[in-house]
């Protein structure tokens, strides 16, 4: 049952373990650290960052608020003090620009336990199991904001597992690990990448941005692919590679434009032959494709 | 990676594929239904809270506060006597919200109300400047039995602490009826004055407080909207309102007859 290949094992003999492993261990260390600026505070006295994933105030003077939470209260019916609005805008730009689901890979708590999850399914060759449509997300979006609506209060929010661990680990967590396992549990035993892939909305609201965001992975050097499929096995995502890497048939450019992609560049780490970078959605290195699959 | 996932040129579109994609619509709808109805349903529950928990002050009624209130913690944050709380998953109180307990810490009613300062929803209303006007609910004493001043001791330990001392509670005095020479300090709440601040709850000395902050309208009852009391209408009047004239009882007398 073992999986007898390392991914990403031709990209540690290539490029030496730490490159191999950069965006990883840069998404890492930005998850702790922005847990690390909510906790100095209640745990040691130090207050840099006031509040939770859901709205905070840094220094006393930045607010930030989760875009999606607040629509939720617009949809609850509720206009927002301006303070929550002013912290949802900057944190909406702030996406727009590094990625709408660079979110889910560098800052949702719930990326460490589904990560976890999936390194475990992957060691353990366990079957992907309950697949359900990657479009189901948006589905439970819809139906978030609609109970929102009708029932005049966050009603989401009673169960959102990013909202309640980390307001968990900052303010104390209760029984807020119950969510932790769960989704630990459901990830590894009953779908694979089964949340974030396919159910969580907070995913899907902050895919929508992704579709226009500015910052995007690109498989620029798609020519030298060795089909080695490390990528795709890696990514938690990977539908959203095919169309960059294998465009050239269809008339795609090398740009990975899918919402759904979480920018966590780990396809850039285990690739052996450099095909992905980081780079710009619109800027101008996209070769010219020649059309050949148009008219077949 | 099913098949589905993967994109199919736009020409390969059949009824079949639309037939299939309508099918798949109906079954995900339906299937979500299955999970925002409970949710809703949870929503519902949720917005029962406990007469104990008690929302900060400039809280509005539940409904609005629960649509406005985000629940990131900053009220309990600025609060200097860490009497506020945000609520965990597994209490009764809707989860991340924040709220006290009046007889583990009550509110010690901050001039600067820095929980609602904090707040960046309008959940706490910037509407409440003066911590006096504050209506977190109001304080009853529902232990008529126990309540030492009722027995005729002088306590007053409620009277003492609260901090609208003379206000909000005064001692009414009436007659000891069971001693026949006594008198009894009856402890008297006044709504119109009461915060809710619990701080009469915390200190009352029995085991269980005879005094407690409970939500207005379950503490004070609620009037009939037509009802008027006689003797107020007259002192707004400025005189009696009956008509003499017209209002002419039988006038009884021993023997029969009228």
């Amino acid at each position: 049952m073992a999986v007898t290949k390392v991914i990403g094992g031709d990209a540690i003999k290539r490029k030496g373990w730490l490159k191999a492993n950069k965006w990883l261990i840069l998404r890492r260390i930005t998850q702790f650290a922005i847990l690390g600026l909510f906790l100095t505070g209640p745990l040691f006295g130090v207050w840099i960052v006031k509040g939770n994933l859901t709205s905070s105030l840094t220094f006393d003077l930045l607010p930030l608020s989760d875009p999606f939470v607040l629509l939720q209260g617009l949809f609850a019916r509720h206009w927002p003090e301006t303070t929550a609005l002013i912290g949802a805008t900057i944190v909406l730009a702030g996406y727009l620009i590094v990625g709408g689901r660079a979110y889910c890979a560098f800052v949702c708590p719930i990326n460490l336990v589904t990560d976890a999850a999936a390194l475990v399914h992957r060691r353990l060759g366990l079957k992907k199991g309950w697949q359900p449509k990657r479009a189901t997300r948006f589905y439970v979006l819809a139906m978030v904001m609609a109970t929102a609506l009708v029932s005049g209060t966050l009603a989401y929010e009673l169960l959102n597992p990013v909202t309640i661990v980390h307001r968990g680990l900052v303010f104390g967590m209760g029984w807020a690990w119950g969510a932790v396992v769960a989704i630990f549990l459901f990830d590894v035993f009953v779908a694979m990448h089964g949340w974030c892939g396919h159910l969580c909305p907070m995913g899907a609201f902050y895919g929508l941005l992704g579709e226009v965001s500015l910052v995007r992975a690109r498989a620029d050097d798609r020519a030298n692919c060795n089909d080695c499929l490390d990528c795709f096995a890696i990514c938690p995502e990977p539908q959203v590679i095919t169309p960059a890497l294998r465009g050239e048939k269809t008339g795609h450019g090398p740009v990975i434009t899918s919402g759904a992609c979480t920018n966590c560049g780990r396809c850039i780490d285990v690739c052996s032959e450099n095909v992905f970078r980081f780079g710009l959605r619109f800027d101008g290195t996209v070769e010219p494709v020649i059309k050949e699959g148009a008219t077949s | 990676m099913s098949k589905d996932d993967q994109a199919k040129p736009a020409t390969a579109r059949t009824d079949a594929d639309r037939r299939r994609f309508f099918g798949d619509v109906i079954r995900g709808v339906s299937a979500l239904a299955c999970i925002g109805l409970p949710l809703g349903l949870l929503a519902k529950r949720s917005a029962a809270r406990p007469a104990e928990a008690i929302r900060p002050p400039g809280a509005g009624a539940e409904d609005d506060f629960l649509a406005a209130c985000v629940r990131y913690g900053l009220c309990v944050r600025d609060c200097p006597y860490d009497t506020l709380r945000l609520a965990h998953v597994e209490e009764p109180v809707a989860a991340g919200t924040p709220f006290f307990i009046a007889r583990d810490v009550p509110c010690e009613m901050c001039e600067d109300i820095p929980c609602v300062a904090a707040c960046p929803t309008g959940a706490l209303s910037k509407e409440l400047t003066k911590i006096d006007d504050a209506r977190m609910g109001t304080a009853v004493i529902v232990g008529h039995e126990t309540c030492l001043n009722y027995q005729g001791l002088r306590c007053d330990v409620c009277y003492r602490i609260c901090p609208l001392i003379g206000e909000a509670i005064t001692l009414e005095r009436q007659a000891n009826l069971r001693t026949g020479k006594h008198a009894l300090f009856i402890p008297v709440v006044h709504s119109d004055k009461c915060t809710g601040c619990g701080k009469c709850e915390k200190a009352c000395v029995l085991e269980e407080a005879a005094i407690k902050v409970l939500p207005t309208k379950i503490a004070t009852g609620e009037l009939g909207a037509h009802y008027r009391w006689g003797w107020v209408e007259k002192q707004k009047a400025g005189k009696s309102l009956l008509n003499r004239d017209i209002l002419d009882l039988p006038d009884r007398r021993p023997g029969g007859g009228s």
